[in-house]
């Protein structure tokens, strides 16, 4: 990537679905940057269009409108240094864990020395998994073979969509500190849908408000503070999330 | 197999066994025969080759018809299944062809393949070919759509979601299916191979029964019965062999 280019840019995205006898515009004029190595939540009310944005920077659903760009690219199909971490794991039940972290390596034929497969395994805390298959492990250790998958293959971009949803808030929290752990020690941005307030003023250096009813982004939060581990514990993080449950609040 | 189920099959057999017995004694051997005299008949049977012919015969109908039946409605269920469009297409097609009774159209059949091997082949791979299709285009339908997104942003094409989507989540569908259509299929077998062949196990049946050979004609019965229990049996241990994640 050219250091004067655009890391990731988003001008002007609409995206209407189409159904045989209607139509639904979820997102209308959306207008977003990303640096390399910076840090993104999208938070909105339910029905916003987040996952929609989501799915559509990773080249999953084309856009109706505007252009995404990507390392002063255009984007419109999955991109090989773009990883994607969903809700639901997106694990393969009927592979094994080590089948599960593999697959995007053997489908992108990429070779992994088995070192750096073992590193990112350490990494996640997920070693001794690989003959397992996702029904066998707890929520935790799915998002974490999840995140192992996706690491591996060395994205630049990492999109995350409620990636901690169904998990309970001890091993969220956990898996937050996690990801932020792997953020400092390697170099890729990473943009994080989320509903829970708290994770977007953890995980966010930015905040990205959708509004629901005017089907774009209804406001943009500075949040310098994120990064640290003892953020929770930082009165600036109260008032970063006071702030942030007003505005969606303001949305309802 | 599990020793469980080999117990399970050994109680049955005994059950069996004995109410065969009881209704032997009840009805007359001359009508049913008691189970011990068709066991001694069934070891002198195996004892010559003609009745290895006739098993053979009816060995290599059944499989054949298995093996075609898979290979057709197999890539068509995965493919019909995985495109809506295509579906769409076909779908009345299914709707009508599925529910009319096959076996009804056996003298066409014949009329057209002839009399030998292939017609009977057809017309048991015809019957088998819906009940395969079917299954395997509705077990392909179920289908993720986080599950694509996972495997299209993974970099993976349209023939990698054959394999390593489709593929594998149909498998459990398709064995269930092969199940149910071995028991069919052997039932069709029988019927048949009781017209126009002098080689096979349904013609070994209706031939003791013209004779009133009835312990003979339980051998055949009994020999038919294994057939289809065995390939059950085969495609449950492949089930639990290749979908073991279906039951954890």
């Amino acid at each position: 990537m050219g250091t004067s280019g655009k890391f990731l840019a988003i001008e002007g995205l609409g995206k209407t679905f189409q159904n045989e006898n209607d139509s639904k515009t979820v997102l209308e004029g959306v207008d977003l940057e990303l640096a390399f190595r910076d840090c993104l939540a999208i938070v909105g009310p339910s029905g916003c269009g987040k996952t929609t944005l989501l799915l559509a920077i990773a080249g999953l659903i084309p856009p109706t409108a505007g252009a995404i760009t990507f390392r002063d690219g255009p984007l419109a199909a999955p991109e090989r240094r773009i990883a994607l971490v969903l809700q639901h794991y997106g694990l393969f039940p009927w592979k094994t864990v080590g089948a599960n972290i593999a697959l995007g390596a053997r489908l992108q034929h990429i070779d992994v020395p088995e070192k750096r497969l073992r590193s990112v395994k350490r990494e996640l805390d997920i070693e001794g998994l690989d003959h397992l298959y996702p029904a066998q492990l707890s929520g935790g250790q799915r998002q974490r073979v999840a995140l192992a998958r996706a690491l591996l293959l060395n994205p630049l971009l990492l999109l995350l969509d409620e990636p901690f949803a169904a998990i309970d808030t001890v091993t969220r929290e956990r898996l937050q500190n996690n990801l932020l752990d792997v953020f400092a020690q390697r170099r890729f941005s990473f943009i994080i849908v989320t509903h829970n307030i708290e994770e977007a003023v953890f995980l966010g250096r930015r905040i990205v408000v959708l509004d629901g009813n005017n089907r774009g982004i209804k406001t943009i939060m500075d949040n310098p503070g994120m990064g640290d581990p003892q953020y929770r514990n930082d009165p600036v993080f109260f008032e970063r999330t006071t702030e942030l449950r007003g505005i969606l609040e303001g949305l309802e | 197999m599990k020793r469980r189920a080999i117990g399970v099959y050994a109680a049955t057999i005994l059950i069996i066994y004995f109410a065969w017995y009881a209704l032997s004694l009840m009805l007359g051997s001359n009508i049913l025969p008691d189970p011990f005299r068709v066991f001694i008949r069934g070891f002198e049977e195996i004892a010559t080759t003609a009745f290895w012919v006739h098993v053979e015969a009816s060995l290599l109908r059944l499989l054949a018809a298995l093996f075609f039946a898979f290979i057709l409605a197999v890539p068509a269920g995965l493919v019909l299944g995985s495109n809506e469009r295509l579906d769409g297409l076909f779908a009345p097609l299914i709707y009508l062809g599925y529910p009319i009774p096959k076996v009804v159209l056996m003298p066409v059949i014949f009329v057209l393949f002839g009399l030998g091997d292939l017609g009977k082949v057809v017309l048991i791979t015809m019957i088998i070919f819906f009940q395969l299709l079917i299954t395997t285009r509705d077990s392909a339908r179920k289908i993720d759509r986080e599950i694509t997104y996972s495997l299209r942003s993974l970099g993976g094409g349209r023939l990698d979601y054959f394999f390593h989507v489709v593929w594998p989540v149909s498998l459990p569908g398709i064995f269930t299916s092969l199940r149910i259509g071995v028991g069919t299929a052997v039932a069709v077998l029988f019927l048949v191979e009781s017209i126009a062949t002098s080689e096979g196990l349904g013609f070994y049946i209706i031939d003791s029964w013209g004779r009133a050979e009835y312990a003979t004609m339980f051998v055949g019965i009994i020999a038919l019965s294994i057939i289809g229990i065995v390939m059950y049996e085969i495609f449950e241990l492949l089930e639990r062999k290749f979908c073991k994640w279906k039951s954890l």
